[in-house]
C-alpha cells in the first residue's frame, strides 16, 4: 500500500480539509480525540486547584 | 476438609430452605424474563427457536446475578462472616462451600425449569438436552465468578447495581459457550467442543474463584 | 513505567515521590507535545495516500496507538495493583487508580475512531469482531474498576478492592478475546476478516510509532499529575503537606 517513497504530491488546504471525501470521518476522529484530551487536562488541573484550595482552607481553620 | 465443606453447605442450605421465598423469587424472575421475549419480538416460532438459547442463557445469568446479593450479605450483617474469617479452616474452602450451597438453591432450580421454557420456544428435544447440560456446567461457573464480585462489593452502598457492572463482563465466555453449545447442536455441528470449553471454564473457576473471593472478603472485612 | 534504572524503593514513599513527580511532569509533557506535533506532521503530510482506502486510513494514526495504549495501560494498572496488594506499597495503589481514567479515555478513543473508520470502509459503524468486542469489554472493565473505587469510602479498602478487580480482569481479558474470536468464526456470515495485515509504507509505521509514543508520554504526564493530587489528598494530615500548603500562601 502506498508508494512507500515517503513523499506526496503537493496539496492545497481545501484538499486537506475534505480528506478526499472522508473529511467527516477523519476530522471526526481527530477532533473528538483532541477534545477528550483537552477535557482530561482541564479536569486534572481543576482537581489540583480545588484540592489545594481545600487544603489551604483546612489549615486556616485549624489555625484560627 | 470435606467435613468443613459439608458443614458450611448444610448450614447455608438449611437457612435457604427456611427462607424459601428468596429462592422462588429468583426462579420467577427467570421465568418472567424469558416469557417477556416472545411478547417483545413476536410469536413467530422460527424466530423464537433461533433466539431461544441466547434468551434462556441471558435470563439465567441475570437471575443468578440478582441472587448474588444474598451470598454473603446476611452473614456479613449478623457477624457470622467475621467468625468464618477467624476460623482455622482455609477461607477459600469455606467460600467454596457457600458458593456450592448458593448454586444448589439458585442454579439448580433454573436448570430444572429451563426445559419447560425451551418447549415454550419450540426447541427440539435434542436442543433442550444440550441446553440442560450447558446450564449444568455453566451455572456453577457463574456462581463462582459472581462470588468474587459479591465479596468485593460487600457492604458498599449501591452494591447491587455495582456488582452487575463488575461481573457481567466476566460472564461473557460462559454465555458464548453456553448458548453456543445449543446453537451448534441444533445446526448439526455437534456441541462437544463448546461443552468441553464450558467444562474447562468451570474447572478454572473452581481453582481460582474461591481463592480470589476469599482474598476479596479479607479486604472487605479488614 | 518509564523509570527503569531508578531505584524504585527509594522513591516509593509518597512524600519523596511527590517532588520527583513534580519535576518530571514538565519534561514528560513537553516530550509528549513535541512527539505529537512531529507525529501529526508525519500522519498528514509525509505518509502517502493509501491506494485502497484513500485518505480515510489516516484515522489509523490515532486508532491503533489508542488501542495499543488502552491495553498496555490496563496491564500496567493490574501490575501496579498486584504490587500494591503483595508489597502493600501505598504508592503503587495510587498509580493504579491514577492510570484508570486515562486508560478508559484511550479505550473510548479506540472505539470511537474505529467506528468512524469502519463506516466508510466496511459500511458499518460497528461489527461484532473479536477485537472490537474485547475493546468494548475493556471499557466496561475500566468503568467497573473506577466505580468500585468510587463507591467505597475507606481509601485503603477502595484501592485494595479495585486492585483485586483489576487483577481478575487482566486474567479474563485473553479468555474473553479468544471466546469472542471463536464465537465469531462460527458466525462467519456477518463478520469481516481484518487479518490481512497491509504492508505498510515505512513512513506510515513511523507516524504510528510517533503517535504511540506521544500518547505514552501524555499518559505518564497525566498519571504523575493525578498521583500528586492523590498523595496530597491521602497525606493531608501529615506535616510535609501542611508545610507545603503554608508555603503556597
Amino acid at each position: 500500500m502506498g508508494d512507500g517513497s515517503g513523499g506526496r504530491a503537493k496539496m492545497n488546504w481545501s484538499d486537506f480539509f475534505t480528506m478526499g471525501g472522508y473529511g467527516f470521518y477523519v476530522w471526526g476522529s481527530y477532533g473528538v480525540t483532541a477534545l477528550l484530551i483537552i477535557i482530561e487536562i482541564i479536569w486534572v488541573l481543576q482537581r489540583r486547584k480545588a484540592l489545594l484550595n481545600r487544603l489551604a482552607r483546612m489549615s486556616r481553620l485549624s489555625k484560627g | 476438609m470435606l467435613a468443613v465443606l459439608r458443614c458450611v453447605m448444610m448450614r447455608d442450605l438449611i437457612l435457604a430452605v427456611r427462607r424459601l421465598s428468596d429462592v422462588l423469587t429468583t426462579l420467577f424472575f427467570f421465568v418472567i424474563v424469558v416469557s417477556l421475549f416472545p411478547l417483545g419480538v413476536g410469536p413467530e416460532i422460527e424466530v423464537l427457536r433461533m433466539i431461544a438459547p441466547g434468551v434462556v442463557w441471558v435470563a439465567a445469568i441475570l437471575a443468578s446475578m440478582l441472587a448474588l446479593g444474598r451470598l454473603f450479605e446476611n452473614d456479613y450483617r449478623d457477624g457470622t462472616l467475621e467468625q468464618l474469617l477467624l476460623s482455622p479452616q482455609p477461607l477459600s474452602l469455606l467460600v467454596l462451600g457457600k458458593v456450592m450451597a448458593h448454586w444448589a438453591v439458585t442454579g439448580v432450580p433454573l436448570v430444572l425449569v429451563a426445559p419447560l421454557l425451551g418447549m415454550q420456544f419450540g426447541m427440539s428435544a435434542q436442543g433442550i438436552g444440550v441446553l440442560l447440560i450447558s446450564l449444568i456446567l455453566g451455572t456453577p461457573a457463574i456462581s463462582l465468578i459472581g462470588a468474587v464480585g459479591a465479596a468485593l462489593t460487600l457492604g458498599v452502598r449501591g452494591g447491587g447495581v455495582l456488582v452487575s457492572l463488575l461481573v457481567l463482563p466476566l460472564y461473557i465466555p460462559v454465555l458464548i459457550f453456553g448458548a453456543g453449545a445449543v446453537e451448534a447442536s441444533v445446526s448439526g455441528l455437534g456441541a462437544e467442543a463448546h461443552l468441553s470449553l464450558l467444562g474447562a471454564i468451570l474447572v478454572l473457576a473452581l481453582c481460582f474463584a474461591p481463592w480470589a473471593a476469599a482474598a476479596a472478603l479479607r479486604i472487605s472485612l479488614d | 513505567m518509564a523509570f527503569a534504572g531508578i531505584n524504585w524503593f527509594k522513591y516509593s514513599s509518597p512524600a519523596s515521590f511527590y517532588p520527583v513527580a513534580g519535576k518530571m511532569i514538565p519534561w514528560v509533557a513537553s516530550v509528549a507535545v513535541i512527539l505529537a506535533v512531529i507525529g501529526l506532521y508525519f500522519s498528514f503530510f509525509v505518509a502517502p495516500t493509501d491506494y485502497q482506502q484513500g485518505e480515510a486510513y489516516r484515522i489509523m494514526f490515532i486508532h491503533v496507538p489508542a488501542a495499543w495504549m488502552s491495553m498496555f495501560i490496563y496491564v500496567v494498572m493490574a501490575g501496579y495493583a498486584a504490587m500494591g496488594l503483595i508489597f502493600n506499597t501505598r504508592l503503587s495503589a495510587m498509580m493504579a487508580s491514577s492510570l484508570a481514567p486515562t486508560g478508559a479515555l484511550f479505550t473510548f478513543v479506540a472505539l470511537w475512531t474505529g467506528a468512524l473508520w469502519g463506516k466508510p470502509m466496511w459500511g458499518a459503524w460497528w461489527v461484532w469482531d473479536a477485537r472490537l468486542t474485547t475493546e468494548l469489554i475493556l471499557l466496561f472493565l475500566y468503568i467497573g474498576f473506577m466505580s468500585l473505587e468510587a463507591a467505597i469510602d475507606d481509601p485503603r479498602r477502595a484501592s485494595r478492592s479495585s486492585g483485586l478487580l483489576a487483577i481478575v480482569g487482566v486474567v479474563n481479558v485473553p479468555i474473553i478475546y479468544f471466546s469472542v474470536k471463536w464465537w465469531n468464526t462460527l458466525h462467519q456470515g456477518a463478520s469481516i476478516s481484518f487479518d490481512k495485515a497491509p504492508s505498510m509504507a515505512s513512513t506510515m509505521l513511523t507516524a504510528m510509532l510517533l503517535m504511540t509514543f506521544a500518547f505514552w508520554m501524555y499518559t505518564i504526564a497525566m498519571v504523575l499529575y493525578r498521583v500528586r493530587c492523590e498523595i496530597l489528598e491521602r497525606e493531608r494530615h501529615s506535616e510535609w503537606v501542611m508545610a507545603l500548603v503554608e508555603e503556597r500562601k
